[in-house]
């Protein structure tokens, strides 16, 4: 097995025995991406292989960052032209903890542009193609730290979720995608795409690596004045093999639209009933609503986020932006506009309040809730074309826990041999009860097969 | 026809926090060394910067919102006030919109009270400078006063004539300046006046109803402007009224050279805002103890402070005016009316020779020097005439040529004489006795 094919954990541990050393690792790193990158093209920006430096207590092993994430040492465009060639003169807190953490940074990862999209298809500068299955699309919008972690060309990569952007790749690629509860990890230095929502989190192997890299970026930060002052629990020791005594709901199975994949995610049912979860069918607010809410919320956000970017500044005029990110801003523009704002965006942000009161109705009788992260498998390359709401429609089971800023994640739960891609089972729990989160994950990939990563760590 | 005058002021005043509103960066673009020097990613609205509010700021606001009678909202926030100029880099101003930290308040003038409708806290933009620069003609922008706190106290309209708004525009800068929580200098545009001006009818005014239209006259640099740029208004919109015109509601501007204002947009061409809340900040919470605690802690009211020196200290309020411009230097002249009263000196006096000059004095000297000093200035020292004949003596030794020229008849050097001899003597004398004894020695 080559070394860029470890999980975090297993790195950590040769490392620790002395059968290889970080540097081995990165170098493995360096060489999958010079070879699989010009295909796949997961990186925007990567290294040449001469930044790795020996440092904390993750030796310099190396991760992937998306590119809306200001970093010192690659340029910060998330994605889109308008930034192209920007240097950022500072760099995202959250990066700054990786570093002084001890990792090393391989580039920055493709993404949709601005985070406007679900496929990574909206990139300016092209898509990322699905390292499962090359027709495919990585989902998005963190779809290239996602490929960059399935195609084990980093070991884990920073990733961003504001509606699903970090489960809904984290299944299409099938990698472990998780997000802590909004405010937990700074935004600070993340390009604002929908500041009430905007959450960091990671692409890992497994559950167990994502468990051990997100509490290095959560805690309180004097920078963001929306951050959590509370301190962030450690998650390892939530690891689990039993779900015993779980109370369970789940989610969304009745929703039009899951003919073809029902079955699986009835099966993941059964999986966590073997691991000793009570598990029943629990009834949600209908989430067509919530992709209502997200819509308004996140449009006006936009609109007034990247008004910014108004050709002053950063070297290139709004001509730069693209079609995704002008109907985004011509939508958002409207929605708060006067006589409209009422209408539109303080209704929305009432529904909103109407979900986080039915979720809390929910957890009064479910430790855990889940659901399928997105109804289908990854989708072609292509499809998000002419489709303006493409993402919100693949994104319909975690958008509701996303504007509630609920901590959630995504494990493996299928597996289609003919075509070679994943689904992905959605965990989501309380705010602040990221630890839930993790014992479910953990304990689902130890009871499934699902995960290979998992597999080849056993 | 006549008419009456119906205007109300929004007044914008820089507050002097150490840093600035959203941003650790130093807060003091007057005294920058060169333009973009105090800047970060925040105030240059970088990708991905964030705002945190400025906590000194808003007690500020709440403080002047308290010392001007204001309610005060338990839960405010910030909105952001979306629109594109080069001043404003992140493309939107951190304001505040339906939820002012203060409301409901008044200040009473001597042409009656003006209500206050709000009290607000917000961001101030970057400075632009139209110049030529290689012969092209361009814009220069200096962040240094980005993100620098700014609070707007908007009134309602019940200003009735241009000594009212001067009146009480000069009564918001006494109460910035009384809490020291700003400069307020016009000339630096610490302090930025706004007045909205429209005239009502008779029979309007019968029934109570407002005009319905307004004008806007912005960025007046003084008070005096101000008192003309509503004069002017006043005529033109008379004129207008008389001619059966029916007034635009529109934004003018004040030409000081020509004591004129003129028209800069109308109302078809007004900016859309789209206010919304700042997803960035959280709302802001203030309890009752919070605000009594900040209430306790304000000045004594001017009025009320001026009167008490008069009947502790015998200060005639003619003198007390200067003494109670800030809250430093009144706590300054409390402890210098305190150490004179010990000595049995008379704080009339020493007021009066202080606001005339007669003493230079520091804010920072310690009173007791300056009572001292006081003392010595005015102490008449009662010399006997032999002591005083011998200081004569060595004045008049030490300037023979002097004695030459006023025994031929020069006899403007008689003061000459006195000042030696004064400044010999390094005491007050009776000037009497010093020129009787003078004239006997010059015979």
């Amino acid at each position: 097995m080559k070394l860029n094919q470890l999980t975090l954990t297993q790195a950590l541990a040769g490392i620790k025995a002395q059968k290889f050393s970080a540097r081995e690792v990165y170098d493995a790193c360096v060489a999958a991406i010079k070879e699989k990158n010009p295909d796949l093209h997961a990186f925007l920006d990567h290294t040449d292989g001469s930044n790795y430096q020996d440092r904390g207590r993750f030796h310099g092993l190396p991760l992937a960052i998306k590119d809306n994430f200001c970093t010192h040492e690659f340029q910060t465009r998330a994605s889109s032209a308008v930034l192209d060639g920007f240097h950022a003169p500072y760099q995202a807190t959250v990066v700054n903890k990786l570093a002084e953490a001890g990792f090393s940074f391989l580039g920055k990862t493709n993404m949709d542009a601005w985070a406007h999209g679900s496929s990574t298809e909206t990139s300016d500068y092209g898509p990322t193609k699905n390292p499962r299955n090359p027709a495919h699309a990585p989902g998005g919008s963190s779809g290239g730290s996602a490929a960059a972690v399935a195609a084990d060309m980093c070991l884990a990569a920073l990733g961003s979720e504001t509606a699903g952007s970090v489960r809904q790749p984290a299944a299409w690629c099938g990698c472990v995608g998780f997000r802590p509860s909004y405010g937990r990890a700074s935004r600070y230095g993340v390009i604002a795409m929908a500041s009430s929502t905007d959450s960091p989190g990671f692409l890992a192997k497994t559950t167990a690596d994502a468990a051990l890299l997100t509490p290095l970026i959560c805690g309180p930060d004097p920078y963001d004045a929306t951050s959590s002052p509370e301190k962030f629990p450690d998650l390892s020791p939530h690891l689990a093999t039993s779900l015993k005594g779980k109370k369970i709901g789940f989610l969304y199975l009745d929703i039009p639209g899951l003919e073809s994949t029902r079955a699986y995610y009835e099966q993941a049912w059964r999986d966590l009933e073997k691991l000793g979860a009570q598990v029943s069918a629990a009834t949600a607010r209908d989430p067509q609503e919530a992709i209502g809410v997200y819509t308004v919320v996140q449009r006006s956000e936009v609109a007034s986020n990247l008004g910014r970017y108004d050709g002053l500044r950063y070297g290139h005029t709004r001509d730069h932006f693209g079609a995704e990110a002008r109907r985004r801003i011509m939508l958002g523009t409207f929605l708060l506009s006067q006589g409209y704002a009422d209408k539109y965006y303080v209704q929305a942000q009432k529904v909103r309040t109407l979900f986080m009161q039915d979720f809390a109705r929910l957890f009064s009788e479910f430790d855990i809730l889940v659901s399928p992260v997105s109804p289908s498998f990854a989708k072609t390359l292509g499809s998000s074309e002419g489709n303006a709401l493409f993402g919100e429609l693949e994104d319909i089971f975690v958008e509701p826990s996303a504007i509630c800023g609920l901590p959630a994640g995504s494990v493996p739960c299928y597996h289609d041999p003919a075509t070679n891609l994943y689904l992905g089972l959605n965990i989501m729990a309380p705010f602040h009860h990221e630890t839930d989160v993790i014992e479910v994950m953990s304990a689902f990939e130890t009871g499934t097969h699902w995960n290979s990563w998992h597999n080849q760590e056993k | 026809m006549s008419y009456h005058l119906v205007c109300g002021l929004e007044i914008h005043t820089e507050l002097k926090t150490k840093s600035k509103m959203f941003c650790g960066c130093k807060n003091d673009p007057f005294n920058a060394p060169a333009p973009n020097t105090y800047t970060c990613p925040v105030c240059l609205g970088m990708p991905g910067a964030l705002p945190v509010a400025n906590a000194q700021a808003i007690e500020w606001t709440v403080k002047l919102g308290l010392l001007l009678h204001c309610r005060i909202h338990h839960d405010s926030k910030f909105d952001r006030k979306n629109y594109f100029y080069p001043d404003l880099p992140k493309a939107y101003q951190i304001s505040q919109y339906d939820l002012p930290f203060c409301y409901d308040g008044y200040v009473d003038t001597e042409f009656g009270r003006v209500r206050i409708n709000r009290i607000h806290l917000e961001e101030d933009t970057a400075k632009l400078t139209h110049t030529t620069l290689n012969s092209k003609k361009v814009t220069l922008i200096d962040f240094n006063r980005s993100s620098v706190p700014l609070v707007e106290i908007v009134t309602e309209p019940d200003i009735t004539s241009p000594e009212q708004a001067k009146a009480y525009a000069k009564k918001i800068q006494e109460a910035v300046r009384t809490l020291d929580i700003g400069d307020a200098d016009l000339q630096k545009g610490q302090m930025r006046l706004e007045a909205n001006i429209s005239l009502q009818t008779d029979s309007q005014k019968a029934a109570g109803q407002l005009p319905d239209y307004k004008v806007e006259v912005k960025n007046i640099n003084s008070f005096n402007f101000m008192a003309q740029a509503i004069d002017y208004e006043v005529k033109r919109q008379s004129a207008l009224l008389d001619q059966g015109q029916t007034i635009a509601q529109e934004t003018r501007g004040f030409d000081s050279t020509k004591s004129i204002t003129f028209l800069q947009r109308t109302k078809e061409n007004a900016a859309d805002y789209r206010y919304f809340p700042d997803p960035d900040l959280p709302v802001i919470h203030l309890d009752d103890a919070q605000i009594e605690a900040w209430r306790a802690q304000l000045p004594a009211d001017r009025d009320a402070h001026a009167a008490a020196w008069q009947t502790q200290y015998g200060i005639e309020p003619k003198y007390a005016a200067t003494f109670l411009t800030r809250a430093s230097t009144s706590a300054w002249a409390d402890q210098l009316w305190a150490a004179a009263t010990a000595q049995q000196v008379d704080c009339n006096k020493l007021a009066n020779y202080l606001v005339n000059g007669k003493l230079a004095y520091q804010e920072t000297a310690e009173p007791q020097a300056i009572v001292t000093a006081f003392q010595k200035a005015t102490a008449t020292a009662s010399t006997s005439d032999d002591e005083l004949l011998a200081l004569i003596d060595q004045v008049l030794t030490a300037h023979p040529a002097e004695v030459e020229r006023f025994k031929a008849g020069d006899k403007k050097l008689q003061g000459f004489f006195m000042g030696q001899i004064m400044r010999t003597a390094g005491q007050k004398l009776d000037a009497g006795q010093v020129n009787q004894l003078l004239a006997s020695r010059l015979r």
